[in-house]
């Protein structure tokens, strides 16, 4: 029985993003991706609960493996980071078969935690994409894990759809992609913090996969600032809150927003 | 020399800012106003291990070194004054104590609880007539078979109403000469038939914290709970003070940051004649100040948490420090509330509370004044550290991870 | 050849899907709606309605409510069998699984939740927020096999419904039998007297100046007047005031309305990324130096208690409510 959560770093979400020369850059400290914290929570709290074993394993460059560490910190039992000179500059797709190849090299994986989006490329697909490259059923936007029995071999869970709340059964081995609300992020513990400091993270490659990277499908051809909004502010002000509120209305009637 | 923090020690602080500012942070002006001490608080830290971070985990504690400690304590107060007081009485002058003076079996029945944060610890010296001059102090110890009878009464003790054990000094011989030779230490219960505690409130600050009264009437306290020998009980206090002392210098460093970066967030936000106010001289010159503060009074903690590491006395090393970082806390808080302009002079902001707070750490564990006779006593040669029976052990990774 | 993939829910289309048809029909090729469900005739012929050519309909048991299984494996296999030039669908939770997954099947291209696409040599281009709107990014597809697309909700012009419209409808019988599908659906429970933050065109939003939770009585009120959604701050989410549902910014939903209400929000970054492409902000606040006047329309300094319910009025008495 084994539990994996799959998580990147990310820049801090208060970060100051701009892009110079082409890339993007910022100053701020790269932190867990901040939908994995409750991803890396889940499967702490189903490794305590369910007593099975919990890897945290990211697909990155070096700077990710401080991801893996924040997850052992946080209490996973390894990392494993997956990157080679293959991936550079890696679509979904492939993304998606060299993870899911990973997970299948583990072994006796059931179950695939991923947080509901990665904060800096804002991408969801690779969840629904390891699914299908593992031949597994994937459920998103899971707000609650109702039941799961690892046993048996089930999971139910509460899914946040557009329009209302959908629960669902289904049978392991399976790929969620967490919510914000399902459950309080744990913070690493002193302990764990000691075991991530001196934990040896290995690396895989494609060739430990077994993947070819082949030829990629998309790419990214250009990156810019969105336009600036700042300083067209236009202050209303009056003698009371029914005439501000009154020239307020007026106004947003003249822009047709209405 | 190496400067550099250890990613042990970096995780360890980043987690603490992460709870401070997560989960206390958003409601401390509430507290502050309610003059009590937000009921997560003491039941978090111990959840989360931090009030036995650096005890060794054969003790149930978390292993971490004397550095951490400062780190920690410097996250806490960043966030609120209260937070690291409980660091400096639970951890600075009880636990740590107990770990430098206590036999084995007291460590067993007192430090591990601690540590693991099962037990909350106070620390009780001061008097309602004896702050500074200790000696003298009016509790008694009389020893009556295998239990002391403890009469007296303690005040301003942090915890006082949340602790369990409570480490209180009295005199067992009231006539040696000099006084001070008469002073005893016992770990006291809060369970002991006759110890009654109460709060105080009104304080100017350390609002959202627990300060109060411990009373001791007719207490028999057991023999086994005498920490270190009849008439050591003076050493005892100092050494605890050496420890207290750091955990308030560290956490005025915290103090001093929190008045830092208030002051460049509102400078960069602040308009006037046209300008961020960060674009003045002479705000410039006051942001200048706190950050060169904030570095020299770090590096005296953090050179007083080394000799700790190391096993080496820094009595007057974290007497130096405390004494600094407090002082160019008042000075930082102050400054803050002049960037803020009116703003820091209402509680909408946080400055005018940094100031409040403040002000407690120039008077507690030893004044100002105090750490300026010692200073000069060491300069002059009138004082000079003898070694203690226990001392406080080194920092030594195999025996605190193991 | 065009796929659309729609959603629809209660009946009828859901708008993002009428979106995602109205931009297929303006690339000029003849566009092909994909209805998947049971008892879907008026859903297929609002597809009609909305720009579709042709529909595929596959109705059967097995499709009644959506599942990510025999959803994939059903638009995958009509994708090999007609081999379309672009597959879309909204960024809908239900159109990311659906489209992500058919293309891992199909090793097909994906350009995932857009707002902005067109063709350039027969290759889809497309603009997409990235690093929480801080950067937008043009991504495009390089590789060969079907071009799968996502469009983020109100980024994309629905046509006006042409009743008048019809067209061919095909079948298609699901690839799946029903004990080959692991996930059963349990219970719906749809969510009562709301509008979806994602699909409402007006939102009005509480930060942590509303002080509790009976301070989002005057924007709830405000809301209905204007037939918006009630949107959040983290603050107010994380302190129990509203549910998780209603938050707004980078871990909550991503919005764009036409008019976004901010009453009592501060406008920390991490909420400027959930709404700062909505068309016209307007901010409420005590603090006149709260950073969310900086990328507001309209700005108001005061008391969101006395304001908003003015505002209220001034609307109803305006609206003819």
């Amino acid at each position: 029985m084994h539990v994996v959560v799959l998580t990147k770093s990310t820049p801090d979400t208060a970060a100051k993003v701009s892009v110079e020369g082409g890339t993007v850059t910022w100053k701020e400290a790269m932190v867990l991706n901040p939908w994995d914290e409750y991803a890396v929570t889940e499967a702490v709290l189903l490794k305590e609960a369910h007593k099975v074993k919990a890897t945290v394993m990211t697909l990155g460059k070096e700077e990710h493996g401080e991801a893996l560490k924040q997850g052992i910190a946080i209490g996973c039992d390894q990392g494993i980071r997956i990157w080679d000179d293959g991936l550079e500059g890696h679509d979904s797709l492939l993304y998606a078969r060299s993870v899911a190849a990973a997970v299948q090299k583990l072994g006796d994986a059931s179950l695939v935690i991923f947080g509901k989006e990665f904060s800096d490329t804002n991408t969801d697909q690779h969840v629904y994409q390891v699914a299908r490259k593992l031949g597994w059923t994937v459920l998103g936007s899971v707000a609650k894990i109702l039941e799961i029995d690892f046993g048996a071999g089930t999971i139910k869970v509460e899914r946040l759809l557009e329009q209302g709340k959908q629960i669902v059964t289904s049978k392991l081995p399976v790929v969620i992609a967490v919510l914000k609300d399902i459950n309080e992020p744990k913070y690493p513990s002193f302990i764990g913090i000691r075991k991530a400091s001196k934990a040896d993270i290995p690396v895989w490659g494609l060739a430990d996969l077994g993947v070819d990277a082949g030829s990629l499908k998309t790419k990214v051809t250009a990156l810019a600032e969105p336009p600036k909004r700042e300083g067209e502010v236009e202050m209303i002000t009056g003698d009371s809150a029914a005439q501000i509120a009154a020239t307020l209305a007026d106004k947003l009637l003249e822009d047709k927003v209405l | 020399m190496d400067f550099s923090l250890t990613e042990e020690h970096l995780m360890a602080q980043q987690m603490v800012r992460d709870f401070a500012h997560n989960e206390i942070y958003p409601t401390i002006k509430e507290w502050d106003r309610k003059q009590q001490l937000n009921p997560i608080v003491l039941p978090r830290m111990a959840e989360l291990g931090i009030l036995g971070i650096n005890i060794p985990v054969r003790y149930g504690g978390q292993g971490f070194d004397y550095l951490t400690l400062a780190l920690v304590c410097e996250e806490l107060e960043r966030v609120d004054t209260p937070l690291r007081v409980i660091m400096s009485v639970h951890m600075g002058l009880n636990s740590m104590s107990v770990l430098q003076w206590g036999t084995e079996e007291q460590k067993q029945r007192f430090l591990v609880p601690q540590a693991k944060g099962e037990k909350y610890a106070a620390f009780g010296l001061t008097e309602p007539n004896a702050g500074s001059d200790v000696a003298a102090m009016s509790s008694t110890a009389r020893r009556e078979g295998d239990v002391y009878i403890l009469n007296g009464e303690k005040m301003w003790i942090s915890l006082a109403t949340k602790a369990h054990h409570i480490l209180v000094f009295a005199k067992t011989d009231p006539h040696a000469n000099p006084p001070h030779s008469g002073i005893t230490a016992f770990m006291i219960t809060d369970d002991m038939k006759g110890v009654t505690s109460g709060d105080i409130h009104d304080k100017l600050g350390v609002r959202a914290g627990s300060t109060g009264w411990v009373a001791m009437q007719d207490v028999e306290v057991p023999v086994e709970n005498r920490i270190g020998e009849e008439g050591e009980g003076f050493y005892i206090a100092m050494a605890a003070l050496d420890n207290g002392r750091y955990t308030v210098g560290a956490g005025a460093v915290g103090l001093i940051r929190a008045c830092l970066e208030d002051s460049i967030k509102y400078a960069h936000s602040r308009e006037t004649f046209g300008k961020p106010i960060a674009k003045h001289q002479l705000v410039q010159q006051k942001i200048a100040f706190m950050q060169q503060w904030y570095d020299a009074s770090k590096l005296l903690i953090m050179k007083a948490g080394w000799l700790k590491n190391i096993g080496q006395r820094n009595t007057r090393e974290t007497s130096v420090a405390k004494w600094y970082a407090t002082d160019m806390s008042v000075q930082a808080a102050l400054e803050a509330i002049q960037i803020h302009g009116a703003y820091g002079f209402s509680d909408e902001y946080d400055v005018e509370r940094y100031l409040r707070n403040g002000k407690g750490a120039v008077i507690y564990e030893g004044t100002s004044e105090i750490h300026q006779l010692m200073q000069a006593g060491y300069a002059l040669g009138f004082r000079e550290d003898r070694p203690l029976r226990c001392e406080l052990p080194a920092y030594d990774p195999e025996f605190w991870q193991n | 050849m065009i796929f659309v993939w729609l959603e629809h829910f209660n009946g009828s289309l859901v708008q993002a899907s009428r979106e995602s048809l109205g931009f297929a029909k303006s690339l000029g090729d003849s566009v092909t709606g994909l209805v998947f469900g049971q008892g879907v005739d008026g859903v297929v012929s609002e597809a009609f309605h909305y720009g579709a050519d042709k529909v595929i309909k596959a109705e059967d048991a097995t499709l009644e409510t959506f599942r990510a299984e025999p959803y994939i494996a059903l638009l995958a296999k009509l994708v090999q069998d007609h081999n379309p030039t672009y597959v879309m669908a909204a960024a809908t939770v239900r159109g990311r699984e659906t489209l992500s997954g058919a293309a891992a099947d199909v090793d097909g291209a994906l350009l995932h939740d857009v707002v902005d696409a067109k063709v350039e040599g027969g290759k889809l281009v497309a603009t997409r927020a990235i690093y929480s709107g801080k950067v937008v990014a043009t991504e495009a597809v390089v590789g060969d096999g079907p071009q799968f697309v996502t469009l983020r909700s109100r980024a994309f012009k629905a046509l006006e419904s042409d009743s008048s419209r019809s067209g061919d409808v095909s079948t298609a019988a699901p690839v799946l039998s029903e004990d080959q599908i692991a996930t059963k659906v349990e219970s719906f429970e749809a969510s009562v007297g709301t509008v979806s933050l994602t699909d409402a065109a007006i939102i009005v939003s509480g930060g942590r100046g509303v002080g509790g939770p009976e301070g989002f009585a005057p924007i709830r009120e405000l809301a209905a007047v204007l037939g918006g959604a009630v949107g959040a701050s983290r603050a107010t989410v994380d302190a129990g005031w509203i549910p998780y549902v209603h938050q707004v910014g980078q871990t909550g939903k991503v919005v764009s309305p036409d008019l976004y209400i901010a009453c009592g929000i501060s406008g920390a970054i991490q909420h400027q990324a959930g709404m700062r492409s909505s068309k016209i902000i307007v901010a409420i606040n005590k603090d006149a130096e709260a950073p969310i006047f900086k990328i507001a329309r309209y700005g108001v300094v005061g008391d969101l208690f006395e304001v908003v319910p003015a505002l209220t009025e001034a609307l109803k008495a305006r609206l003819g409510k």
